[in-house]
């Protein structure tokens, strides 16, 4: 790890003057993605701003059923909130379904969003990178990728977001609230993360010097139409090779609304609301969800390695939505799929 | 040129100062001052002599650093020491009572919960973490959320054995001290 300025924030102005006064600064919340970076030297930040004693620790109820994340609660204590398990049980599912429990309990809601991908080439300083080093390559196209996406992919890079959280997040369509020099403004959750483009670098619309204050929810009630299945190489402690967060409202055996994201197959959680309009109004039941899993995987791009994700995701989009529309959400501690 | 790093952007004069930080370190108050680089786990390691807190993989992977800082398990080896300012940090130096070891130390000797021991001090203080959470009651759901400590002589089925013993022991007193 490099040797860096250590600066202990106390209030959101602190931390967005000490961040501006160092280009090369990062703030540090949970430090379970940062640090780790650190260690390999990926991320080698000059000022480290410590914000966890920032007051951005509480979950308020907004108007009308909606709910107010502040930046700093943990993983944990979300998915083990009252009220999220109540009226969000698809975020807190999602989240157990991440990590373990040690990393939830250090892990803050805005460190989640702004995670970096598991990429192996964007880890290995000894190999190109164009996230980590723009315009050297990605290595990954060519090479070992069975973990990359198939899904809003560009030739400089083909990394995946690599979080649980965020998928129902999308799902769920919440908004990031952000402060900067020029006061607040709000993010809606589809624009907060970027596909790489050109500028594979550049992961969100969150700016340099703006810092992310809350995740807000808006009133959802899906009752248990909800899943969150997530596949992986072994069923805990493992990063997703495809996950799906969905939620329904059923109208006796009709689709009334739909919603439907997915995690492990693109720069960004991936939620398509053409598929999610499909489904309106139709029977629920295979054919519909296997129309709706060929819609949304219709542009899907296999490599060498991972076309197998194309077919793993089809079933799994099934799956979710037939989960979802019996009411029979996804355990997250018996996680067999038979 | 010299190395590599001097094509980096123009020396910058970070880090010389140790900073001090304060907490609580197994019940006492304690201060200490160190390079803020300095993770929890080097910081317990290498500059307050408690070793029983372990290094597997330096990566938040094994679970063997996990400590519990005011009542939550989590990676030492994934924080910063000068982050802890007025924490409460308790390492398995800190978990025996009176000359009594925790319950969850008994449990793990009588249940035979361990071969090697590297990865024992970690999943015992995820244990006592776990406990406290008191979302895990069953076997599955023990191993689900003991599953951020990894064990490579494989002693999980004792493991799991021995944190069972520990939470149905509880959920025995509570039920007696209602009757």
């Amino acid at each position: 790890m490099n040797r860096f300025d250590y600066v202990r924030a106390t209030t959101v102005a602190d931390a967005l003057r000490a961040k501006a006064s160092d280009s090369r600064s990062r703030f540090i919340a949970g430090g379970t993605n940062l640090l780790d970076l650190m260690k390999y030297d990926v991320e080698r930040p000059t000022t480290v701003v410590d914000i966890t004693h920032l007051p951005l620790t509480d979950i308020e109820d907004g108007p009308d059923g909606s709910l107010r994340i502040g930046a700093l609660v943990s993983n944990s204590r979300l998915a083990y909130d009252a009220r999220v398990q109540e009226r969000f049980p698809l975020l807190s599912s999602a989240i157990l379904a991440g990590a373990s429990a040690q990393l939830r309990n250090a892990a803050s809601t805005g460190g989640n969003l702004l995670q970096r991908t598991r990429c192996y080439y964007f880890y290995d300083t000894g190999t190109p990178c164009n996230k980590r080093e723009p315009g050297t390559g990605c290595p990954a196209i060519e090479g070992v990728n069975r973990i990359h996406a198939i899904l809003g992919t560009s030739d400089k890079c083909i990394a995946t977001h690599p979080s649980d959280m965020c998928v129902a997040l999308a799902a769920l369509g919440a908004t990031v609230r952000v402060e900067g020099p020029s006061g607040e403004r709000s993010i809606a959750f589809a624009d907060f993360h970027r596909l790489p483009g050109d500028t594979p670098q550049v992961e969100s619309t969150l700016k340099p010097d703006e810092i992310i204050v809350s995740v807000d929810l808006p009133a959802a009630d899906y009752g248990p139409h909800h899943t969150y299945l997530k596949l992986r190489d072994r069923q805990s402690y493992a990063f997703a090779l495809v996950s799906v967060a969905a939620a329904l409202k059923m109208d006796g055996g009709t689709v009334a609304e739909a919603r439907i994201a997915l995690g492990g197959v693109a720069h960004k959680p991936w939620r398509d609301e053409s598929a999610e309009a499909l489904l309106v109004g139709r029977a629920a039941g295979v054919d519909a969800f296997a129309a709706v899993a060929d819609h949304i995987l219709a542009p899907a791009v296999g490599r060498s390695e991972n076309a197998f994700k194309i077919g793993l995701a089809r079933k799994a989009i099934i799956r979710a939505l037939s989960q979802a529309a019996a009411g029979t959400p996804q355990s997250q501690v018996d996680k067999r799929v038979q | 040129m010299m190395d590599g790093m001097s094509s980096s952007p123009a020396p910058h004069p970070v880090g010389m100062a140790k900073i001090p930080v304060s907490f609580r370190l197994n019940g006492a108050p304690t201060t200490i001052e160190l390079a803020p680089w300095t993770t929890l786990l080097d910081a317990l390691r290498n500059h307050m002599g408690l070793t029983g807190t372990k290094k597997g993989c330096d990566h938040g992977q094994c679970g063997a650093c996990t400590v519990l800082v005011d009542g939550q398990r989590i990676n030492a080896c994934l924080t910063l020491a000068v982050m802890k300012e007025g924490a409460d940090i308790r390492t398995v130096e800190g978990l025996a009572e009176h000359g009594h070891l925790h319950p969850v130390q008994d449990a793990f000797i009588e249940y035979d919960a361990f071969q090697c021991g590297y990865c024992t001090p970690g999943q015992i203080c995820s244990a006592v973490g776990l406990i406290a959470e008191g979302h895990a009651h069953s076997a599955e759901e023990i191993r689900e959320a003991m599953s951020g400590n990894i064990c490579r002589c494989g002693a999980y089925p004792n493991i799991v054995e021995a944190v069972k013993h520990v939470i149905d022991a509880k959920a025995a007193r509570r039920l007696e001290a209602a009757k």
